[in-house]
């Protein structure tokens, strides 16, 4: 034990003494995991809380401009700013940027009287069908030209799931205002008097409600945010970051000829693999413990959502070590086959950085190209990541981790069994 | 009768199966309580011979035996009995000399209390008690080079391995090296030590081998050699029996 204990106070020791290498353990995942859970916690707020900058140019001059401008307003989606009608789509567009609206939207000259005939076009052929006249005339003012086309103009960095959305919204508002003039065109017909506001609001109202609700694995309806997915996913990122620390200090040891000289005293060189793996897996468990601090503590105070952990912290723990081990087994791997400090440097931060991409640590999985899903499952963070979501998006617990921890164990084998092969080569163990 | 202290029988080796072979039926044997000075032009197979010794390298074939004891099949008993020092300062730059001490003591064999005491007397014999606590990396090299040497005796060695104890070290940590040498062998310790340092060597060495091209090429008392091939110091020995041509490996 003696032994073992001096072996890990060299390490300790070692680490503690090379600041830039205890930066790039702690101080760059917390930097990295504030700063993107800001961004991505703006980014949904704008999405989900706030409304989206729009700027409306009305060519129109009568009133279904008005109730589609209206209609538009009450979906909630949008700030709607209305222009100058006289602007052209360059002035409209060149307003856009100087007011960082993300969509502008032109309504025509004659949407109105177009929208008005359309109406009283498919009351006429309603009441045909029907075998019934109506009593107004059709307005043939616009008879011969359709309705003109709404436009949209929107920000080439919209992307394209919020822009099919805000389609979504002006088709919506468009159709309720079309429904509307039919409603109305077709009461005017059948009856002297006007259509009453409350019998209006009720047909065009009168939607079926559907209610959205988050689905978890421990039954509970809590609503993932950018902290539940970032805290854990730069979390694994910062504990694969320590193979450039780990690896390099592997290097030291063999090119300083501190392997040879180990190798020519009465104990086994595994015990100093051993020290090294169970010192850096206590830093990695150190990482946890501080970003996930951070996210607990400090994020609420900074307007970012708390970090809520999962309620088996067992499972927390496990999964920890797993991914722990995993990182520090990558870190080995890198040392003992590197052939210097800077091909341990250059090719372990390169392939985290690389690992990170295609595991769905920088872009969700489920955002990924079809072509990359293959390729994932090779990175270890990705199955760390799927272990860290189950517990964190999903509530699961230590049975709905086993099937991301399989593949973790599995790869941490082939790790350090490598590693072995190649010490044994080299005639250290 | 006593083992001698190395005793290599019929040894042979070669660093990969398409390699040359380094060393082919060598015999070789250095008695309890010498100053062996194992000399020879660059690539002749010192180090090669230094590591079979140590057990860092395995041989193809033969025997090695370390006071009286197989190198091979009783290798952990084995590493008890000798000391090794580098030619490369083979320690922990980050770490002071009392803490690099505190662990190789330990993997050595040596309990808590006996590397305690190992370390402040090491210090003070080799003049480092004043910078027991300061890193390594901020020494010179003949500080590094103590730190060196007293990490091979840490745990009072029967033998000990010196490979090149003093390349790129001032005179006067060689002196203090070579002198501290001379007590540990006159306590019973022996010494086994390669050098360039010709001049050094024949001050320290009470016996002699010329190694070449993996063979034995002269071994015996310094002064019998001198007088075999009539010359009057190591270098003229050494140039008589090597030659004068490169061996630029």
């Amino acid at each position: 034990m003696y032994k073992l204990y001096t072996a890990i106070l060299k390490e300790l020791r070692i680490m503690l003494r090379d600041k830039a290498a205890l930066a790039v353990m702690f101080l760059m995942p917390v930097l990295l995991v504030v700063v993107i859970t800001s961004i991505q916690n703006s980014g949904m707020k704008m999405i989900n809380d706030n409304t989206v900058p729009m700027l409306v140019c009305n060519r129109d001059t009568g009133e279904s401009s008005a109730q589609f401008i209206d209609a538009l307003q009450k979906i909630g989606m949008f700030d709607i700013q209305q222009t100058n009608p006289a602007l052209t789509d360059k002035q409209l567009t060149d307003t856009m940027h100087t007011k960082d609206a993300m969509i502008a939207v032109t309504i025509p000259a004659g949407f109105t009287p177009a929208l008005n005939y359309k109406a009283q076009k498919l009351t006429g052929k309603a009441l045909t069908e029907f075998g019934m006249e109506g009593k107004g005339p059709v307005d043939t003012a616009f008879a011969v030209k359709e309705t003109p086309p709404i436009s949209m103009f929107y920000n080439p960095v919209l992307q394209e799931s919020f822009r099919l959305s805000v389609n979504g919204a002006l088709k919506s508002a468009q159709q309720f205002t079309e429904n509307r003039a039919v409603l109305q065109a077709l009461y005017a017909a059948m009856s002297d008097k006007q259509l009453p506001d409350s019998l209006e609001q009720e047909i065009l109202n009168n939607k079926s409600v559907i209610t959205q609700v988050p689905s978890a694995k421990d039954g509970s309806r809590k609503t993932p945010n950018a902290t539940q997915h970032n805290v854990p996913a730069w979390t694994i990122f910062a504990m694969f970051f320590i193979v450039v620390s780990l690896s390099t200090n592997v290097v030291k040891e063999k090119v300083s000829g501190s392997f040879i000289r180990l190798k020519t005293l009465p104990t086994s060189f595994l015990l100093n693999l051993f020290a090294k793996q169970l010192t850096y897996l206590g830093v990695t468990l150190a990482q946890v413990l501080v970003i996930f601090s951070l996210g607990i503590f400090l994020f609420p105070h900074i307007g970012l959502p708390k970090l809520v952990l999962p309620e088996s912290l067992t499972s927390l723990l496990l999964v920890s070590i797993a991914c722990g081990w995993c990182a520090v087994s990558y870190g080995i791997l890198i040392g003992v086959y590197a052939k210097s400090m800077e091909q341990a440097i250059g090719f372990g931060a390169v392939s985290v950085v690389i690992l990170a991409a295609i595991g769905g640590i920088i872009v969700p999985s489920f955002a990924m190209p079809e072509a990359l899903h293959l390729l994932m499952k090779i990175s270890p963070l990705h199955w760390c990541m799927e272990a860290f979501n189950t517990l964190f998006l999903e509530g699961g617990y230590i049975g709905n981790v086993l099937r991301s921890l399989l593949p973790i164990l599995v790869v941490i084998a082939i790790m350090q069994v490598a590693a072995l092969l190649r010490l044994r080569k080299m005639r250290l163990l | 009768m006593e083992a001698p202290a190395i005793n290599i029988r019929n040894l042979n080796f070669q660093y990969a199966e398409n390699s040359g072979v380094v060393l082919k039926d060598f015999n070789f044997n250095v008695a309890l309580g010498e100053r062996f000075g194992l000399f020879g032009p660059n690539g002749a197979g010192k180090t090669t011979l230094m590591n079979l010794m140590t057990g860092v390298l395995q041989p193809v074939s033969g025997n090695i035996e370390v006071l009286g004891k197989n190198i091979t099949t009783d290798e952990k008993s084995v590493k008890k009995l000798f000391g090794f020092v580098p030619q490369h300062h083979s320690l922990y730059p980050e770490l002071s000399p009392a803490e690099n001490l505190e662990f190789f003591g330990a993997w050595a064999g040596l309990n808590r209390s006996e590397t305690k005491e190992r370390t402040k007397e090491l210090l003070n014999v080799l003049g480092l008690s004043h910078v027991a606590d300061k890193p390594v990396s901020k020494f010179s090299g003949g500080m590094k080079s103590r730190v060196n040497l007293a990490i091979g005796v840490i745990h009072r060695p029967k033998i000990l391995f010196l490979d090149e104890p003093t390349t790129g070290v001032d005179v006067q940590s060689r002196h203090a090296i070579i002198q501290y040498l001379k007590e540990l062998n006159a306590a019973g310790t022996t010494l086994i030590y390669t050098s360039h340092h010709l001049s050094e060597a024949e001050s320290l060495c009470t016996q002699v081998a010329l190694i070449d091209e993996g063979k034995i090429v002269a071994k015996n008392d310094l002064p019998t050699l001198l007088k075999e091939h009539q010359q009057d110091g190591l270098e003229g020995l050494f140039l008589s029996l090597t030659g004068h041509s490169y061996r630029d490996s």
